[in-house]
Parts: structure tokens; sequence; C-alpha cells
């Protein structure tokens, strides 16, 4: 590889935000100025190459920092890392919270997606826009779901500067992030121009109408615990199970999950124990655990509940994974828009760490495990397992075909277990109860308890834990739903959306997929009157434009289509929205039998469920 | 003396593909039993040099067991595969692919898809007329050759060649997202302010004609390209000692392109600058 750069230079603050991740640069082949010593020394080969991984971060920091990726940084960065430049600049153009153009230091994420949309988000947008100018030092973007469904309609303020920097290296507070949610206009505004005195967020247990309640097996400490205290997490019964873990051993730990009959609350419902079992069969080392917390699926919540409540009990399940499976690192792969999940985390890492609960030798039992907590850049499809490797190595984010399967080549390559938040964090009662108890809950073939994020046109929006088997009608009796249900989505933009008389579809896996539907990652959201089938099937189809990575031609073009289709007919009925209707089908059975990856490949699910289920166009 | 490599004996699995047992060497892709069984299965991001990125769907067929369908180019043969090729669900999505690229991008130098556009009964235009199109001008930067990226369908072949799998340049990849994700350089910039060597293998595997030498791009533009007259004369590149073969594409006795032929077992198809494009002198008649 013989690396070309531009006459470009890097300001001071985008070399210090670079050297402040990286260090400083080592000689001139990785950017410091030239000596003679370099010219008879030089770092190449795979040693300068393995640090690809880094890219991403290095993207992170110099956006935190000036606010933008000029090209003087760009290339800086690719020296330090021995990355060729296009693929950089195609890396960072990738992701939509990066931007190669100027822009001012502070940008407004105003969520426009389903549940906010419902909640008034276009004209919270129009009086928000109005009043922040290109005078104000402001960028106003509309923004995809920010998982904040339950305090809709919801805005983020993220600013530049060596404050956010240091915020999200020290894991101090994120005094450069400002959440305003049940957003008004004024504070949203407010929050924008001073994010430093933005209000705290309420606690996540708001988030939670059933806390405090310790019978729950995966939210009862979300309100109960501090979230920063670890003495307080083990009071509560923390790392009981990853003792027992070290009781079983690996593959008695395996064998307990997968005589629990746990799937994958990922959306896919994968045999957890089978995954496991297959990843630390690999005779190829090393393993790696991936926690997929890139949670972007419009309506859903629940792991960014989960991480800013109770964060320790996800730092002890992927733990008891990585012993399972044989892994020494893991990586979490954090949504770009949860700013506080993000520092509870952090701060629940170094705090294992320097307990010895992280490290070398846990618990003295001889096995060694550490965490590494990467980015998110705002990539949907980021959340597809093999999407997500490749942005973690520093490609883009664009799905892999499979086979092979992440089990024999995932990270880097190597067998790795992938496993969405809640799904590790159902561990625990599987090892604290036994596999038997915990089989007991739900239904046979969907065991144990499950979180929904229900939102929408409901009294108490939030996240529920209920055992596989209820009813969808008494989900939303609990959530308080309004009498002028039209219609409730199941699954999020991937999902489908379901009749109000409907309700009786017991909410387990096996039941949706009887009733032609889908669990998905546990969307339930509600929706009345007052909203236009019309323009939410249209915000869906937007999303998907938006998030399609690009790379197969069913959904790169197929998803363009679809939303031309969706726009003509927005006003029309019957006999006059035939037409693309039949357009609209024929596309959408390529996509889903051609695309690459799930995200083509469901597309048009929610769509088709609205024509078929709701006779929307009728 | 030509040494031919006959490499490991492969095993041969035994599979069905359209109702007929067939056999093929361990390793091989389902595109390479259709093509020994004399199955024409359309390809598009497929090339013979490089490793298939899968990304047009184009050769999608129907395999027994599998939710989707899969892509011939890169799903490997195995044992007791039951493969169908010809289905109404495998031709169906042929077809909207077909129309998704046709109704996007400019088709009118991509070899047999006119062909195929008919076999399928795709009907491009039945997306309307204010369907998105890609829109992009040509990008005459340099005198050798010419970046048309209306006519791109994003197959990755120039950047694989461009970047690990031949050249190992990486002066293009792929920027932005979505519908809006095209071919770049960094920075969008020209491509003389690049890495690029114009070592032109990048043309070399182009399915579509969106790269091409700027003789070539001039002739078309003048009408005046007609691949008919031309004749294709293979010969030894004269620069070096390594020997690469060149095909010389010759109009009216002018060399209009030079290409390398893709079974060469040195080259495999590419070339450096000189041989690509270092051909006037033998033109130069005074």
């Amino acid at each position: 590889m013989d690396l070309r750069f531009g006459d470009s230079e890097p300001t001071d603050e985008e070399r210090a935000a670079v050297d402040a991740l990286l260090g400083p640069p080592a000689s001139s082949w990785e950017g410091a100025g030239r000596s003679d010593a370099d010219l008879r020394w030089a770092r190449g080969g795979r040693a300068a190459r393995d640090r690809r991984d880094l890219l991403l971060p290095g993207l992170h920091a110099l956006n935190d920092r000036v606010g933008w990726i000029s090209d003087g940084g760009l290339d800086y960065l690719c020296r330090r890392l021995t990355v060729p430049p296009s693929e950089a600049y195609g890396v960072a153009t990738f992701y939509a919270m990066f931007s190669v153009r100027p822009r001012p230091a502070t940008v407004l994420h105003v969520c426009t997606d389903l549940a906010c949309a419902a909640a008034g988000a276009p004209k919270l947008c129009e009086a928000v826009e109005a009043r922040l100018g290109p005078e104000s030092g402001v960028r106003v973007e509309r923004s995809p779901c920010l998982g904040l469904c339950e305090r809709a309609p919801a805005a983020l303020v993220v600013r530049a500067g060596e404050d956010a920097a240091r915020a999200v290296t020290d894991g101090g507070t994120p005094r450069a992030t400002a959440v305003s949610a049940l957003a008004t206009p004024g504070a949203v505004v407010r929050a924008a121009l001073t994010p430093e005195n933005a209000p705290e967020e309420p606690p996540a247990a708001l988030a939670v109408p059933q806390a405090p309640d310790p019978g729950l097996l995966l939210l009862g400490r979300v309100g109960a615990v501090d979230p920063a205290d670890l003495d307080d997490y083990r009071a509560h019964g923390g790392y009981t199970a990853l003792r027992r873990a070290f009781a079983l051993g690996p593959a008695g730990v395996i064998r307990e999950v997968t005589d629990s009959g746990l799937l994958g609350r990922g959306g896919a419902a994968f045999p957890t124990g089978r995954k496991w079992q297959a990843t630390a069969s690999q005779p190829d080392r090393p393993h790696h655990l991936v926690c997929n917390a890139d949670e972007s699926e419009p309506g859903t919540f629940k792991d960014r509940v989960l991480m800013e409540g109770d964060p320790y009990a996800l730092v002890e399940a992927m733990t008891i994974a990585a012993y399972a499976t044989g892994a020494r690192h893991g990586h979490l792969y954090l949504r770009g828009e949860y700013p506080r999940a993000l520092v509870r985390m952090e701060h629940a890492i170094a705090q294992a760490r320097a307990r010895g609960l992280l490290g070398d030798d846990i618990l003295g039992q001889g096995f060694s495990f550490d965490i590494e907590i990467r980015r998110g850049a705002g990539a949907y499809i980021c959340g597809e397992e093999t999407a997500l490797f490749n942005s973690i190595e520093g490609f883009r984010g664009e799905p892999r075909s499979k086979p092979p399967f992440p089990v024999e080549k995932g990270l880097f390559g190597k067998p790795t277990a992938a496993n969405n938040v809640e799904t590790l964090v159902n561990v625990l009662p599987v090892l604290t109860l036994g596999a038997q108890a915990y089989a007991a809950i739900g239904t046979g073939a969907s065991a144990g308890p499950k979180l929904f994020c229900v939102s929408g046109s409901v009294e108490r929006p939030g996240v529920y834990e209920l055992p596989f088997g209820a009813t969808l009608g008494e989900l939303l009796e609990l959530a308080g739903v309004r009498d002028s249900l039209r219609a409730v989505l199941l699954g999020g933009a991937a999902g489908g959306f379901v009749r109000p008389d409907e309700l009786d579809i017991p909410l387990t896996f096996e039941g949706a997929r009887a009733a032609g539907t889908t669990l998905g990652s546990g969307v339930v959201m509600a929706f009345d009157d007052t909203v236009p089938l019309p323009r939410l099937l249209l915000r869906i189809a937007e999303f998907f434009r938006d998030e399609s990575c690009g790379q197969c031609v069913p959904c790169r073009v197929g998803t363009v289509r679809q939303e031309e289709a969706l726009h003509r007919i927005a006003e029309r009925t019957g006999a006059d929205a035939a037409a693309d209707i039949a357009l609209l089908r024929e596309v959408g059975r390529a996509m889903r039998d051609a695309s690459i990856c799930g995200l083509g490949q469901t597309a048009w699910n929610a769509v088709e469920s609205a024509i078929d289920r709701l006779g929307a166009y009728e | 003396m030509t040494v031919t490599p006959l490499g490991i004996p492969r095993r041969l699995l035994e599979f069905t593909l359209d109702g007929e047992p067939v056999r093929a060497p361990e390793g091989s892709t389902i595109l390479d039993a259709c093509r020994a069984a004399g199955k024409d299965v359309p390809t598009l991001c497929e090339g013979d040099t490089l490793t298939p990125k899968n990304a047009c769907r184009v050769c999608v067929v129907e395999v027994e067991g599998s939710r989707t369908l899969v892509p011939a180019c890169s799903r490997k043969a195995e044992a007791g595969m039951e493969v169908r090729t010809g289905t109404e669900r495998a031709r169906h999505s042929r077809k909207v692919v077909l129309e998704l690229l046709a109704s996007s991008v400019d088709l009118s130098t991509t070899p047999r898809v006119a062909e195929w556009l008919k076999e399928y009964g795709a009907k491009p235009d039945r997306f309307g007329p204010d369907a998105a199109r890609l829109n992009e001008e040509p990008r005459v930067d340099n005198g050798l050759y010419v970046r048309d990226y209306g006519k791109c369908i994003l197959c990755y072949k120039c950047v694989d060649a461009c970047g690990d799998q031949w050249q190992n340049t990486f002066a293009i990849s792929v920027a932005g997202r979505g519908f809006g994700a095209r071919v770049a350089v960094e920075h969008d910039a020209p491509l003389t302010d690049s890495a690029c060597v114009y070592c032109g293998n990048c043309i070399e595997v182009c399915p579509t004609g969106a790269l091409s030498f700027k003789s070539e791009f001039d002739m078309r533009g003048a009408g005046t390209w007609d691949e008919s007259r031309q004749t294709r004369t293979t010969t030894v590149c004269a620069y070096c000692g390594v020997g690469c073969n060149l095909t010389l594409h010759v109009q009216d006795n002018e060399i209009v392109k030079v290409t390398s032929p893709h079974d060469n077992p040195v080259t495999h198809g590419n070339l450096c600058i000189k041989g690509r494009f270092g051909y006037q002198h033998v033109q130069n008649r005074d």
C-alpha cells in the first residue's frame, strides 16, 4: 500500500483531538515533523495497518472537537493509522452524525420518526427552525428515531468542542450533549443554545411504569439501585450469576442457557445457547464477544433503559457470555445517539475494572476479559451484526454476505458471538433461577420474560416486562390505551401493523408468526386516528431510503421507488391507487427475496401490512 | 514451454441443478456449475478476475431450504443442494432488479443488458417520468480516462481492482450512503489530486462503460465509435521485462483502446500506465 496524501494540513485543534486518542505520533511516517532518523527507519506492514479499527473512534474525536471532519483532519488521521484517505472518506461519509462539510459546532437532532411525528414533531421542528436561524450557530437536523419514544417528541443537542471531547473520554457528565424530551419549542431552543445548562434528564426508572417492582427479572433493579454504585448492584443480587457461571464452567453455562430455551431478543429470535455453543467449539482463536447496543429500530428503547438504569447487569452478563464462549475481548457497540447510556456504561466498566470484575483473573478464577465501548455514528444498518463488525473494524458499515456466519468468521474474521443487550441481560436470571425455572416462564416455544417498548397513543408509555404469552390487549391495557385506537405497529419500522380488533394476539414469537406478524425487537406503538396513515407509511419508506447502505440494488433503488410510489398515492384511494400498489408489491417482493440483509428484506413489511390488514388506500 | 499448473485434485460434489444431477469441483460456485452445464445466468458485478461482491443481485437463484434467493456468483456449491435457476420467483427478482437499474442508471453501453431486459420482460419506464436517476455528468479531469458515473451500477469492481484485490493503490472508494452512494476519491476531488496511478485496471473490469478510455469516450461523443470495424490484436508489451500481454483495439489504423487478456497467468488482465495508455509512439508516423 503506497499512500498518497494531499497538501491539506490539520489545524492544531484537529491534531490535538487525534493525538488525545492515539498519543503523539512516533515519527514523520505518522505525521510528526521529519527528522534525519526518519530517513533510516520506516514503520509499515501489518503493524502499521492493524490499527484500522481506530478509524471510527478517530473520526468521532475530530467530530467531537470541531463539529465536522475537514480534509486536513481526515488526512492527518489517515497518516496516523496508515489508512488510505479515499477509504476513510468513504467511511466518514457513511455515517449520518458526521459531516465532511463545515457546519456549526452545535447540531440539534429533532426526531421526526413515528412516535414523535404522532406527538407533534413536525410542528416542533418548524417552530424550532424558525427560532434557530443561521445566525444562531445551531444546525437543526431532522433525525430518525432517537430512542426516546416514551417521552415524545424528543430532541438531542450535540455540541462539539473541548468539553465534548473530554466528556466522552473521561466518562464525566456529558456536558456537551443535552436531551430534551416531551419537548417544547422553548425548551429545545434553550437546550440548543446552552446545552451545559439544560436540565438533567429524568431518571431511567421513569421509563419503566412498573417500577419499582423487585419481582421483575430484567427491570427489577431499574430505579431500585444507584446505576453508578457497584456495591448497590451487588447488594441487589449483582454478580451472583457470574459466581454460578464459574461454578458451572463454560460448558455448563452453555448447557444451562440452551436448556433455558432463551431466544435472541434483537429481532431474529435465534437460540442463544446454540450460538454460544457454535462459537465456543470453533478451533480458530481468538474468539470475540460483541454486544449489539446499536438500538436503532424506530420505537425501540429497551436497551437504553437497561443500560441507563442497570449498567452493571450488562457488564456482568457480557462477562458470563465471554466466559462461556471463550472470548477475552468484548466490544460493546453503543448507539451514537445515546449519550447517557454511554456515560453510564463507561463508568460501570471502569468501576468493574477497578474492582477486579473485569481485566485479568476475574474473581480469582484465572479468567481474563475486558470490554471496549465503540460508539456508533448514526447508521441503522450497523445494527445488522455483520455491518456492525465492519463498522468496528473501521470499514463502511455494509453487511457481509452469509455464509460464513459470525460464529465462524465474525469480528476481525474470527469466531464471534454477537448478542443483543436484552438477550445478554436475560442470561442473569437463567443462571440465578436455573434453566428449568426460567424455561417455566412464558410459553413452551418462547421462554422467559420479554421487554416491550410501548409508545404512541397510550397513557403510560415506557418499557414493560411481561412473561411471553400475555396478549397484546393485556399489554395495552397495562399501558393505558386510549379509546380511539386505529392501529398498532408491532416490531418497529421493519415489523407490521395490526388492527384494533386483533388485540388477542399472544405476544410470543410463535403467536405473532401464526398471526402473520412479528414481535421484532418488542416495539408496540399505538396510533389513534389523529395521524393519517399514509403519512406514517411515507415516513417508514423515507426511513428505509435514508438508512439503506446502498450496497445491493434491490434495497438501494427499491427503497427509492417505494417512497416515490407512496408519495404518488398519499392522497389517493381505491382504483386511483391500485396501479401503484401493484408496483409496490412487485418491488417489495424482489426486495424481500433478493436483498443482501434484513434491512432490505424487511423494508416493505410494514407498508404491506398496512395495505393488507388495515386497508390503507382503500 | 508453457507450464499449466494442475493444482491439487478437487473432490467432486454432487447436487441438483434444475432437476438434473450435476457434479462440480469442491469450492466452485453455483454460477460455475451453471456455466459448466451451459445455463445462461445474467451477471453484472461478477468478474472473472475478482471476488464477487454480490451487490447487483441479478444472478439470484432459488436454493431449496433457503428463506431468500441466493446469489449464484458467490454461493459455493454444496453436496445435496437443490438449485433452481429459472423459477418464477428467481425470474421475478431478476426482472425487478433490471428494471430498478435501468430506470436509474444509463445502461446504454452495458453489454447484453438489452437482451436481458427483453428476456425477462422488464419495463424500466413503469416507474414514471419522475423516477429518480443518478444524473451525474461525465468527469473528464485527465487526458487518459473518463468517469461517467451516470452509468455506474455500483458493482464495486473498480474499487476492488484498485484496492486489495489487485492494484493496492486505494485511490477510490464508495462514499456516501444509499441511493446517494458514489464511487469517489477522497474529498470527491478530481482524479489528478488523488492516489490514482492511471493503471486503468478499473476500466478493465467496469461492466457498464462508466469508466472508459478518453479516446473511446470522445469517439462515442463524435459518433465514430464502431466496434464492428475494430480489430483486436494481442501482443506483448515492449516496455519492460515482465512481458504482459496487450490486446490492441484498432479502428481505422489507430489504436483506440488497450485491454489485456484476463486468462494471462501473470497479469490476469492488469497492466500499468505504460502498457495501458503509452501506445502513442506506435502511431507516430513522423
